[in-house]
């Protein structure tokens, strides 16, 4: 019945080899983009179809093999795809605004060098993706989790000329690698500690199933999701190893939008909410992943404060998002979580394809005025609201819904993270605290970014001001469809306390329900507490908005004197709290000196002397023994008359 | 009475003569001549004993000896005469090419 899930992976990598492996002759733009766009919009339409298959139906879970891949004594893994709820909506996300953001791509990549190149890699990575939600087994997870790492590499280094953008590429694929490392070692532990109860599996429904072998809250259950969180923080950028991210802005908008915000890095909170249960049985672990949700969502929203690249701003806006996603993982709102999984893929892809569309309008008028000036720069902008007003309007909208202004998406799923945090019997008061102030300064700085950005005097040198044009049609559909998804979305979640049948809670029961009932996780409060929460968070919004407006529209020399009277606080945080400085010094440079120390020390001293050495030693030798090669006849002679007479002797007197 | 002692005496004066001249002497004609004497004191060896001892082995070598001699006479003064063609000398000393 759910016998075609493996065309949903299927398409992409065919359109990525056909593109990769001629698209260089293909040439035709139009050809290229279509196939890309195509390939992916047909896994959006098997999506489409299994998703809705999967509502009506009263199974819910739902594997399909296709291969067997190895059989090992009791192992037996499987090319194996799994359908449940959690899949189902990571698909149809994956997949629908993977599809606009391939439409988006044709307009914004048009005349680039390596236009074949870009879409090859974007389907390579929707492949990948695919992979990674759909594998029934976490090698295959591993296989989409390494794929996707690969492909953010490639295309971060799409730009490859640039030092910059080569040097973000190894950033971003070095930082993944420290998360790799804790996902391998947490899934060996797992396979190694069922498989010493007897249960040799690597399928996540049989590692479900049989959770209950291993004690709970045990401290082998603790490592092991520990493990599984390192992996997490790597791949979804939370503290410690978010610094990738930001980076990662190097890369075409598209990239951005599609890899760093909507897909990729929620892939760390989808492995969490994909082995729940795991994690439900080790509070240890839950207090940790919400205390790094909670710090990373106040921290990265905190330097976006003082950002001025339009894709900054976003880049650590999305790190402070995922923060919050963490947060309802650590205090067991899985539903939660994965629900503002969601809306934030909505909302967060309009606002980066919004900001490409807002570069390349900028670069489209500097260009023309034959300009220099950075066209991702806040402060070159302002008032772009008549000049590009699709982008705006969109932009705007979604702006308003990441705020969590009550009716629009993120307010919904935000809340209910919030409302957890405070409520669940996992939660705490101050993880709440601190994530309605991340909220509030989410308000503010997406607030300030529309306002540096849209409103008030335009700032743009004089020249190219009148050249910047609305983007074209591929370029403005996917952001209106995005847009009123970032409107809408929240509605599948309208929580009960407000009248409405939160359709998503029901959704996800059979995934999360059963670890939540086993462990008693569940938001408990009154109705009175749960509006408190709430207007609390809808006020703080507000503030934030507010403040935003008054300083950067309505006084705008406010910012000047703020920033002039805390000069060093400001300069910190614009340098982003020295943290790449830090793990410079605590990391990269030791590793270098190291690395170092290994070559010229170990490497040039050891291994080339001993190799040298023999040579050395034996050139020694002959460059003595050489004299006795004189080229003398006599010599020669002498030689053979004397070894004849010692021989002799030998033999007569010897 | 000459027994087979003197014939012994003579052939290893003749071979010392002959070792001395291939040690000393610098032209080559002369080189080669004395490495002819040095075969040929063998030669007078060979045969001696060969008498003393009634055995005629060494008789059949001799004539293996003066075979070997008569192609490295040929063999040899062909080379000389290349040589002398490249350098327009005999002296060994001037053949030293294949020193390091």
């Amino acid at each position: 019945m759910y016998s075609n899930l493996w065309l949903i992976p299927f398409f992409p990598l065919v359109g990525s080899i056909i593109n990769g492996l001629f698209g260089k002759k293909i040439k035709n733009e139009k050809v290229i983009g279509t196939i890309g766009t195509v390939a992916i919009f047909l896994s959006f339409l098997v999506s489409c179809q299994n998703f809705f298959r999967l509502l009506g139906d009263s199974e819910k879970v739902h594997q399909q093999v296709i291969a067997s891949w190895m059989s090992v004594g009791n192992l037996q893994v499987d090319w194996g795809f799994l359908l449940d709820p959690l899949s189902a909506l990571m698909i149809m996300v994956v997949t629908g605004v993977g599809s606009l953001i391939h439409l988006y791509s044709i307009g914004y990549m048009h005349g680039e060098v390596g236009f074949y190149r870009f879409f090859s890699y974007l389907n390579l990575f929707c492949f990948s993706m695919l992979m990674l939600v759909l594998g029934s087994n976490a090698l295959v997870m591993f296989i989409g989790w390494e794929g996707v790492g690969l492909c953010s590499y490639l295309l971060i280094g799409y730009y490859f000329e640039k030092k910059s953008a080569g040097d973000a590429a190894k950033k971003a694929f070095v930082v993944n690698r420290i998360g790799d490392f804790g996902f391998l070692c947490g899934l060996l532990t797992l396979f190694w500690a069922l498989g010493s109860k007897g249960v040799w599996t690597l399928n996540f429904v049989e590692i479900s199933e049989n959770a209950h072998l291993l004690p709970s809250g045990g401290i082998l259950i603790t490592v092991i999701t520990l493990c599984f969180f390192l992996g997490a923080t790597g791949k979804s950028a939370q503290l410690p190893l978010y610094t990738w991210l930001p980076d990662a802005m190097e890369g075409p908008t598209p990239v951005s939008a599609l890899i760093h915000a909507a897909t990729m890095v929620t892939a760390g909170v989808y492995m969490i909410a994909r082995m729940n249960i795991l994690f439900a049985m080790a509070p240890t672990t839950m207090m940790v992943i919400a205390i790094v949700g909670a710090a990373t969502a106040i921290f990265a929203a905190s330097i976006g404060f003082a950002q001025n690249d339009i894709k900054r701003v976003l880049a650590y806006s999305t790190v402070s998002q995922l923060g919050f996603m963490f947060l309802a993982m650590g205090v067991g709102a899985f539903t939660a979580g994965v629900f503002h999984l969601m809306t934030h893929a909505f909302f967060k892809a309009c606002l980066f394809l919004g900001s490409g569309s807002v570069i390349h309008g900028m670069h489209h008028g500097f260009h023309h005025a034959h300009l220099h000036d950075d066209p991702q720069d806040m402060r070159n902008m302002g008032g772009l609201s008549k000049k590009m007003p699709i982008t705006y309007w969109t932009f705007l909208l979604s702006t308003i819904a990441i705020a969590g202004v009550p009716l629009f998406s993120a307010f919904f799923s935000k809340d209910e993270i919030l409302w957890w945090a405070f409520g669940s019997t996992r939660g705490h008061w101050g993880l709440w605290l601190v994530g309605v102030i991340a909220a509030g300064m989410t308000a503010f700085y997406m607030f300030r970014c529309v306002s540096m950005t849209f409103w008030g005097p335009q700032k743009t040198n004089a020249k190219a001001r009148d050249h910047i044009p609305e983007s074209p049609w591929t370029i403005t559909l996917p952001l209106i469809v995005l847009a009123f998804l970032a409107v809408v979305g929240g509605y599948v979640g309208v929580p009960a306390v407000l009248g409405g049948a939160n359709h998503i809670h029901h959704y996800f029961e059979p995934v999360f329900g059963h670890a939540q009932e086993l462990f008693r996780i569940e938001a408990h409060g009154t109705h009175a507490t749960e509006y408190a929460t709430m207007a609390i968070s809808v006020l703080i919004a507000f503030v934030g908005i507010g403040i935003a407006i008054y300083m950067y529209l309505k006084r705008p020399e406010l910012p000047g004197k703020f920033t002039s009277a805390f000069a060093g606080l400001h300069k910190t945080v614009y340098n982003k709290w020295y943290v790449d400085e830090l793990y410079d010094f605590l990391f990269v440079n030791p590793c270098k000196k190291i690395g170092t120390f290994l070559w010229k020390g170990f490497d040039v001293c050891v291994v080339d002397g001993v190799v040298n050495g023999c040579g050395w030693v034996v050139k020694g030798l002959s460059s003595g023994l050489r004299y006795t090669q004189s080229g003398l006849l006599h010599n020669y002679a002498v030689a053979m008359v004397v070894g004849v007479v010692v021989m002799v002797g030998y033999y007569v007197f010897g | 009475m000459i027994s087979v002692y003197h014939y012994m005496i003579l052939s290893a004066i003749l071979f010392s003569i002959g070792t001395f001249g291939v040690l000393t002497r610098k032209n080559m004609i002369v080189i080669f001549m004395c490495i002819e004497l040095m075969l040929n004191s063998v030669n007078l060896t060979f045969i001696a004993l060969s008498r003393h001892l009634g055995n005629m082995d060494g008789q059949i070598f001799v004539f293996f000896v003066m075979t070997v001699a008569a192609a490295e006479a040929a063999v040899g003064l062909a080379l000389i005469i290349a040589f002398y063609r490249n350098k327009e000398s005999v002296e060994v000393d001037d053949f030293n090419l294949l020193k390091w």
